[in-house]
C-alpha cells in the first residue's frame, strides 16, 4: 500500500477525511501538508486529537514534504496526503509521484466562484487547477466515496451552468 | 409561557444534525428554543469559527454542542475556545445530552453541559442480538 488519496481540503482533518475516506480505505496515517500547521504545536495538537488512535498524523511544511512523498509511498499501510490549498498540492505534484488529485473541499470565500456544492475557485486557483491536469495529474472532485468522481473540466463547466 | 426560551446552547454539525436534533428536543421537552442551530454547509473553516463566535456573542450561549471529534465545527468551536475561554465545548453530543441539558435544574450552564456529558454517556446501549 501507499499513498492512496491526494486530497486538497480546505478543512483538513475532518469528519470526511477521517470517517468517510479513512475507514473504507483503512488509512493508518496521514501526511498532512501545510507551511503553518508546520510550524504550531497547538495546531498540530488540534488536528492530532481530532483522529481515531489506530491513525497518526504526519506533519510536513511543503518544502520538506516534497522528498519525503517517495519514501511515505513505500509504506506498508495506507495513508492519505493532504493539502489545505491548490498551491501546496501543485508544488507537490510539481515533484513528482501525485498521479490523482482528489478535490474534496474548497469553501466559499470572498472572491472565489461556485463550481460544486463545496467547491469555490477563484479564476486563479481554477487555471492552478488546470495546471496540475497539464502536469499529468488526473484531478477529480469528490467529497466522500460514495459520491461520483466529478473530473475538473466537467467541474469546471458546472459554473457556466449555474 | 415561562420565561426559559433564552438560547443557552448552540449545536452544529455535519448536515442537518442541528436542527434534526433540536427537533427531537423540542417534541419531548417543548423547549427547543434553548439551543440554536448553525448551519455550517458550504463554509470554510474559518467561516464557521466566526459565525459561531457570532452567535455566541449574539445569542450570549456559553455551551457548544458538536457531533464528531473530527467534525469541521469542532475542529472551528476548538479554534475560538481560545478567543472564548467562558464557552465549553462538547462533542459527541447526542439526543439524551441535549435533553437532559434543557432539562437540567442547574443554576450554572457550564455544569448543566458537564452532567448531560455524564447522563448521556450513560444512555449508550446495546440489546439483543446474537451473543
Amino acid at each position: 500500500m501507499t499513498l492512496v488519496l491526494n486530497r486538497i481540503d480546505d478543512r483538513l482533518i475532518h469528519g470526511q477525511v477521517v470517517v468517510g475516506w479513512g475507514q473504507p480505505l483503512d488509512v493508518r496515517f496521514i501526511v498532512l501538508v501545510d507551511d503553518a500547521v508546520a510550524a504550531s504545536d497547538w495546531e498540530k495538537e488540534l488536528y492530532r486529537m481530532g483522529v481515531p488512535p489506530e491513525m497518526e498524523v504526519r506533519f510536513h511544511s511543503t518544502a520538506e514534504a516534497a522528498p519525503l512523498l517517495d519514501v511515505y509511498r513505500t509504506e506498508p499501510d495506507p495513508g492519505i496526503l493532504l493539502t489545505g490549498d491548490i498551491a501546496t498540492m501543485h508544488e507537490l505534484v510539481l515533484h513528482g509521484g501525485v498521479r490523482e488529485v482528489n478535490i474534496g473541499g474548497i469553501h466559499h470565500r470572498a472572491g472565489r466562484r461556485q463550481y460544486l456544492r463545496y467547491v469555490f475557485l477563484t479564476d486563479e486557483e481554477q487555471r492552478a487547477l488546470r495546471d496540475v491536469a497539464a502536469l499529468g495529474a488526473l484531478v477529480a472532485a469528490q467529497d466522500v466515496p460514495a459520491a461520483r468522481a466529478i473530473p475538473l473540466e466537467e467541474m469546471l463547466s458546472e459554473a457556466e451552468v449555474s | 409561557m415561562s420565561e426559559i426560551s433564552e438560547v443557552r446552547a448552540l449545536v452544529a454539525g455535519h448536515a442537518d444534525f442541528a436542527a434534526g436534533l433540536i427537533s427531537a428536543v423540542e417534541a419531548v421537552t417543548g423547549r427547543g428554543e434553548m439551543l440554536e442551530p448553525i448551519q455550517v454547509k458550504g463554509l470554510c473553516g474559518e467561516d464557521i469559527q466566526h459565525l459561531l463566535q457570532e452567535r455566541l456573542r449574539a445569542t450570549g450561549a456559553l455551551v457548544i454542542f458538536t457531533d464528531l471529534q473530527a467534525g469541521s465545527c469542532t475542529m472551528a468551536a476548538r479554534r475560538l475556545l481560545r478567543e472564548e475561554p467562558h464557552v465549553v465545548l462538547v462533542s459527541g453530543t447526542n439526543l439524551p445530552m441535549l435533553l437532559d441539558f434543557v432539562m437540567s435544574s442547574a443554576t450554572n450552564t457550564h455544569d448543566a453541559a458537564r452532567t448531560a456529558v455524564d447522563r448521556a454517556r450513560s444512555a449508550i446501549a446495546a440489546y439483543g442480538g446474537p451473543a
